[in-house]
């Protein structure tokens, strides 16, 4: 296999709240020999709340994210749904619309930058089942998580509308995914089987419909909690900070003691890997999880 | 061209067939596990299973006439159609919405395997077998005023004429048929029971959008308020996938945000803010500040709600800041920042 190499969109989250984010997604990538180009130029995508603001500007943004994995002539890789979806929505748009690629490439030109829809984009869990694959991350595992009964969540926004994504997740089924179920068994820890792992977090409504969030956060943790899981994964670190770090609010909410430690997908396979404590950085989370590591 | 009836017929079976595209070409054995309950006679919802061999060119509706025909004549569901157009056999199957008439039984074999959990739209709303109490959905529907408020000379001279390109602003929002399978695979609706939902949003756009209208401020200020309107969307994407008719609903949901901004309806709220908030940020560093956000959407005074989480978060190391000072610039800034603030100067339409 030729080396893998792409351009990596962190994404606002993995640059400020959740450093482990892409301390643990470097450490994965280096200890499978991926090589990763930051775009450090890239913006914010809008988290799904810009485009509610001024859908255009956040089309225009987008598409300039897009522009510099285009001129390394590279994959775009996400390490947060939300992120996925969003960039990937704005491709949608200005590759099925050429009316509207003319005006971003308008405003676009004006800083030098053009448009032309040559990069794909996809989740960093994607690439690792479909360009890796499976099978040789097995190879690669130092760690078995085989004690851990494993909760897959996977996140709305790197599953709906399956549509747009089918290209870039290999046609994952919205209503039965398998994809983050499948990097569990390769890792050889037990995937959860419950009924939540494709529901919403309740995130990006955090702030004005506080209740509604911790509603739906909290029936997913708790779902997962009665079938037996020591923990909770996802792909998405908004996901993540919703369930993480709410947790003593979503207990008050729900009645009952919510505590459940909640990975990054990349933190999971580092530590099946066995990358150091520092790169896993569990210490960043606030439902301790520490204790996940063994030296 | 003129096509012969011959020929439209084949095409329209072509048509199908891609839609409904399965990999057998032979009969499959499959389980139905069906929900059964009559709310006059039974304490709880139970299921049942049904054994028997689908074919090919079967559709869901087929399944649920064989469960009566063959089965148990008592089974209930709503059917009339049979064309996708009057969306009353909208159930659930393996959680899927679907319309039972339009959907090909193989393909969800090949979507879910040989054991289909057919269920009605909401089972807190059962009344009998697949038959729901869809009243919610039909009060929110009449809420935001689904017809044309004009008023309307009685003896016109001229007709009004739609242009085509004010046709396109539509974007199908017109092919609702009100089946309610985005209503009820809403997860915000299930735990805030004053969200208008997806359905009724979709017809308030729909309104909205239409030259002749003269209530789009109405329907703007019902759809902004807080606990009600567009702002308790969770943005899930589920009304997208359940949609029988390829409307995405959250796509005009997103539409009459930008219309609050566009026609100034938006007030000055945690909401507005918060989606306003992300051009501030993003203009100083090109990344979201992820402290300032929520500091400015609620304002100092209601910070008060977020001072425990933001203790947890720093014991763990979550905030930071780069000049020394506590929620001032704690985010680096990204490469060509420069770009970014130019193409916010050059291309942002809307204020608040």
């Amino acid at each position: 296999m030729s080396q893998l190499h792409y351009a990596l969109f962190t994404g606002c989250t993995a640059k400020q709240s959740t450093p482990e984010l892409l301390s643990s997604t470097l450490a994965v990538a280096e200890k499978l020999g991926i090589k990763i180009t930051i775009l450090e130029e890239a913006s914010c995508c809008g988290a799904s709340h810009l485009q509610d603001f001024d859908e255009f500007l956040a089309h225009v943004l987008n598409a300039r994210n897009i522009c510099y994995a285009e001129k390394l002539g590279l994959t775009m890789i996400t390490i947060c749904n939300t992120c996925q979806l969003n960039s990937q929505m704005t491709k949608h748009a200005l590759d099925t619309n050429p009316e509207l690629k003319a005006r971003v490439n308008e405003k676009l030109a004006e800083v030098g930058l053009e448009y032309k829809g040559t990069s794909q984009i996809k989740h960093f869990l994607y690439t690792l089942i479909d360009e890796y694959g499976l099978e040789n991350i097995k190879e690669k595992v130092t760690v078995p998580l085989s004690h851990l009964n494993i909760a897959p969540f996977y996140g709305c926004h790197n599953i709906r509308p399956s549509e747009l994504h089918a290209e870039s997740n290999n046609h994952e089924n919205p209503y039965n995914p398998t994809s983050l179920d499948s990097l569990i068994d390769a890792l050889e820890g037990k995937p959860v089987e419950y009924e939540s792992k494709n529901k919403c977090c309740g995130f990006h409504v955090e702030l004005q419909a506080n209740h509604a969030s911790e509603v739906l956060s909290g029936n997913a943790l708790l779902d997962a909690m009665d079938n037996n899981a020591d923990l909770m994964v996802t792909p998405c670190p908004l996901c993540h900070l919703k369930m993480d770090t709410y947790q003593p609010s979503i207990s008050k909410v729900m009645g009952r003691d919510v505590k459940l430690p909640v990975l990054h997908m990349p933190q999971m396979v580092a530590l099946a890997l066995g990358c150091t404590e520092k790169e896993i950085g569990l210490d960043f989370h606030v439902q301790k999880a520490k204790h996940l590591y063994s030296a | 061209m003129i096509h012969s009836e011959k020929e439209v017929v084949q095409e329209v079976l072509h048509l199908n067939e891609e839609e409904h595209a399965s990999d057998f070409d032979h009969p499959v054995n499959v389980k139905l596990k069906t929900f059964r309950f009559n709310a006059e006679t039974d304490y709880l919802p139970y299921y049942k299973t049904y054994e028997m061999e689908v074919t090919k060119d079967e559709l869901v509706l087929d399944l649920l006439n064989r469960i009566k025909w063959e089965h148990d004549g008592s089974f209930s569901y709503r059917r009339s159609c049979r064309h996708g157009i009057c969306g009353a056999c909208a159930i659930k199957v393996n959680g899927k919405a679907v319309l039972a008439c339009k959907e090909n039984a193989q393909g969800l074999v090949k979507l879910f395997g040989d054991e289909l959990v057919i269920e009605p739209q909401s089972q807190k709303r059962a009344v009998k077998d697949m038959i729901i109490d869809k009243s919610d959905f039909w009060q929110k529907h009449a809420d935001v005023k689904p017809f044309v408020v004009a008023d309307v000379d009685p003896h016109p001279s001229t007709e009004t004429l739609i242009s085509p390109e004010r046709n396109e602003k539509f974007l199908e929002s017109d092919y609702c048929i009100q089946c309610g399978a985005c209503h009820y695979s809403c997860p915000a609706l299930e735990v805030n029971e004053d969200y208008l939902g997806p359905a009724a949003l979709v017809s308030a756009y729909r309104f909205s959008i239409d030259p002749r209208d003269s209530a789009t401020e109405d329907r703007l200020e019902l759809t902004s308020q807080l606990g009600v309107g567009v702002w308790d969307c969770v943005k899930c994407n589920e009304c997208v996938e359940a949609c029988p008719k390829d409307i995405n609903p959250l796509e005009k949901i997103t539409k009459l945000h930008n219309m609050q901004f566009e026609q100034g309806i938006a007030k000055r709220n945690v909401a507005t803010k918060h989606a306003e908030g992300f051009v501030r940020s993003i203009k100083k560093y090109g990344y979201l500040d992820e402290a300032d956000i929520v500091v400015y959407s609620e304002g100092y005074l209601g910070m008060y709600k977020h001072v425990g989480t933001a203790v947890k978060m720093m014991k763990a190391g979550k905030i930071h800041w780069h000049s020394g000072v506590p929620f001032i610039d704690s985010v680096p800034k990204i490469k060509n920042l420069d770009e970014v603030q130019k193409l916010i100067e050059i291309s942002m339409t809307n204020t608040l």
